[in-house]
């Protein structure tokens, strides 16, 4: 059986100043994986990791050493068959990424797959690594909880308009707490409108590095009608917006959020029709019960890496007795034929059809419980006994 | 045979409607809607090859086709997990008439009834079809306001209970209203020409169907947004309860 381990280093293990040396774009990463043989290379800014299929580890070590420029058989893990395989399970969940249940590590193990040709055992591993990954997503919230009021402010955003690309925002205020949640707005595909502040000098700054419009905090009320988000996060001590400045009728949604001390938004905003109102305490609420969630939601992908990691154990140990199995079937199959040549001219072709099928039949009969009982002892780590145990019992030690 | 097939489809709808309670057991609902609704196609299936002509136009066999038609829409795009709470509130309904369905008899092989098989197959099968969507669009309406009063009233945990967007579900909401309305109007047009035809007048269903039709109407008309598209909707789909169910009777009799 083709022997499956990894080999790497990951920010576990490695300091950013070592991680960065082996780092690959990953056309590179395709290009060592390619020069080792039956590897893939999974090239991040977190980790650099080669699984390998019948390859020889410190070959990889080798490979990475070159790479780091020092020695790193005392930093670099290797993992081995089942280990390995939860290893990539869980790396491609997202549950071994520095921020736990992130997305983008999915897409970077598609890429590594994708930019070589794996052989069977890589394949195999590889897509359902590909498959739990996306089932952890799609099954469980982990990867959508926000760790901090700003990431919670966009996500809610999110959750009124879906997909937040060609949404307008509109901030209020310039300083750093404002431009973090106008940053993850950003980072989900908001369009940053305008920056509104005290001064407009203090905007311009801002805005420079949004593309965004450049507003005296007066002028602010006359462009809610071009927005669908507003963020406020002034250091004023009278509200900036009344519920008299927002505009009436609006078919689409108006999301405010208000992350200021003392409140920049008038609260009866919320009760408009069509207007959503978070302060600072409903987005720190939002983040606790999140992250209570997360843990969670945490303990379920776990159970779907573990659930997979029992799949990938099941099919490798089947691979155990499979060519016990292949030279029993075909020393069966050799005798019927060798018995049905014995009647070859003495039958009518009507007579043939029949005793192909019937013996076929009889065969494929006493051959089922063999073969499964086979595969199941594979997995209770009895395959090879049993294996051993059929070929003495038919004489297949030839065979093999 | 056709009958025996009823119950595997029942049970597998009825772990649906269970299972769609957690999010832990989403996915097992989501086979019991995919098998639920294949085994109620052979069912179909065997009904309208042992039949001599449409099998649905009695009162049961026309729920047995409309559960049939609103699982079929519910699984184009209700089986991913977002839309969960959507199982909960589609699935149960759906076993529910279903129960109906084969307690009249809708599950039986039918004799025919004097109508023609085109005839039927237009004004049953596409007045089905429109109400299925309708159903649907009212369940997609009701998440709506479910999910903009949460936001309204900051619920904490509007992040980890997580409901599809309030814009995809006006969107769906739209579209399944819109997909469904034509084909009311050629159902509902064929209803009329034969009604003519026979020279007798609305009763009470044909009254609230073109009464359904009409809010429908303004519905894609208007293209109202927000929670009042979300009210018109569920106004929309009151009529085609007291249709199918209240007043069903009386048109099939």
């Amino acid at each position: 059986m083709t022997p499956f381990s990894v080999v790497g280093l990951s920010h576990h293990v490695a300091p950013v100043e070592l991680r960065e040396r082996v780092a690959l774009p990953v056309e590179e990463a395709a290009g060592l994986a390619r020069a080792l043989g039956d590897a893939v290379c999974l090239a991040t800014c977190n980790r650099t990791e080669l699984y390998l299929a019948g390859v020889d580890e410190t070959e990889a070590v080798a490979a990475l050493e070159l790479l780091a420029g020092e020695p790193l058989a005392d930093i670099a893990y290797r993992l081995h068959e089942v280990d390995a395989a939860r290893h990539l399970f869980r790396v491609a969940a997202g549950l071994d990424s520095l921020i736990p249940g992130e997305g983008e590590i999915l897409g970077q193990v598609r890429a590594a797959y994708e930019s070589v040709t794996p052989g069977p055992v890589l394949d195999r591993v590889f897509r359902q690594a590909l498959a739990v990954g996306k089932r952890v997503r799609s099954e469980t919230a982990i990867g959508e909880s926000p760790a901090s009021v700003s990431s919670a402010a966009a996500a809610l955003a999110a959750q009124v308009f879906g997909e937040l690309a060609g949404r307008r925002v509109l901030l209020l205020g310039a300083g750093r707490i404002g431009e973090l949640a106008a940053a993850n707005l950003a980072s989900r595909g908001a369009e940053i409108a305008f920056v509104a502040s005290r001064r407009r000098a203090t905007a311009e700054r801002l805005a420079d590095r949004f593309r965004a419009s450049a507003l005296e905090l007066a002028e602010a009320p006359a462009r809610l009608g071009e927005v669908d988000v507003v963020v406020s996060a002034t250091a004023a001590s009278d509200p900036i917006l009344r519920v008299g400045d927002v505009p009436a009728r609006r078919r689409a949604p108006l999301f405010f959020i208000d992350i200021a001390v003392p409140r920049d938004l008038d609260p009866a905003i919320g009760e408009l029709a069509g207007c959503f109102l978070y302060d600072i305490d409903d987005l720190e609420a939002v983040v606790a019960e999140t992250l209570a969630g997360r843990r969670a939601e945490a303990e379920r992908a776990e159970q779907l890496v573990a659930d997979e990691t029992d799949r990938f154990l099941s099919w490798r140990a089947s691979l155990d007795v499979v060519p016990a199995i292949a030279s029993l079937r075909a020393r069966a199959e050799a005798i019927r034929s060798a018995e049905l040549a014995k009647v070859e001219g003495r039958v009518s072709p009507d007579e043939r059809r029949t005793l192909e099928s019937v013996t076929a039949q009889i065969l494929n009969k006493l051959l089922h419980l063999p073969t499964v009982r086979m595969k199941e002892a594979a997995i209770s780590a009895d395959g090879a006994v049993y294996a051993d145990a059929v070929r003495h019992l038919f004489g297949l030690e030839d065979d093999s | 045979m056709v009958e025996a097939l009823f119950w595997p489809a029942l049970i597998a709808y009825g772990e649906a409607a269970f299972a769609y309670s957690s999010a832990r057991t989403a996915r097992a609902a989501t086979w019991g809607v995919r098998i639920g609704w294949l085994a109620q196609t052979a069912l179909l299936a065997l009904q309208a090859a042992r039949a001599d002509r449409f099998p649905w136009w009695s009162f049961a066999g026309s729920l047995n086709l409309f559960v049939w038609l609103v699982v079929g829409a519910y699984l184009i795009w209700g089986c991913r997990p977002r839309f969960r709470l959507l199982g909960l509130t589609v699935m149960p309904l759906a076993v529910a008439l279903f129960l109906v369905a084969r307690i009249g008899g809708g599950t039986r092989v039918a004799g025919g009834d004097g109508y023609g098989t085109v005839f039927l197959v237009v004004h049953v099968g596409f007045v089905l079809a429109a109400f299925a969507g309708f159903t649907l669009a009212a369940a997609l309406a009701g998440l709506y306001l479910w999910q903009e009063r949460r936001l309204k009233r900051r619920a904490p945990d509007i992040l980890r209970l997580r409901l599809p967007p309030l814009a995809s579900l006006e969107r769906l909401t739209r579209r399944t209203v819109a997909a469904s309305l034509p084909l009311l109007t050629l159902g509902l047009g064929a209803g009329l020409l034969r009604m003519r035809h026979d020279h007798r007048s609305l009763d009470a269903l044909e009254a609230v169907t073109l009464l359904t039709w009409l809010v429908y109407g303004v519905f894609v008309a208007l293209r109202p947004s927000g929670s009042r598209a979300a009210y018109l909707a569920l106004g929309g789909f009151v009529l085609v309860i007291v249709a199918r169910l209240a007043l069903a009777g009386s048109h099939f009799a």
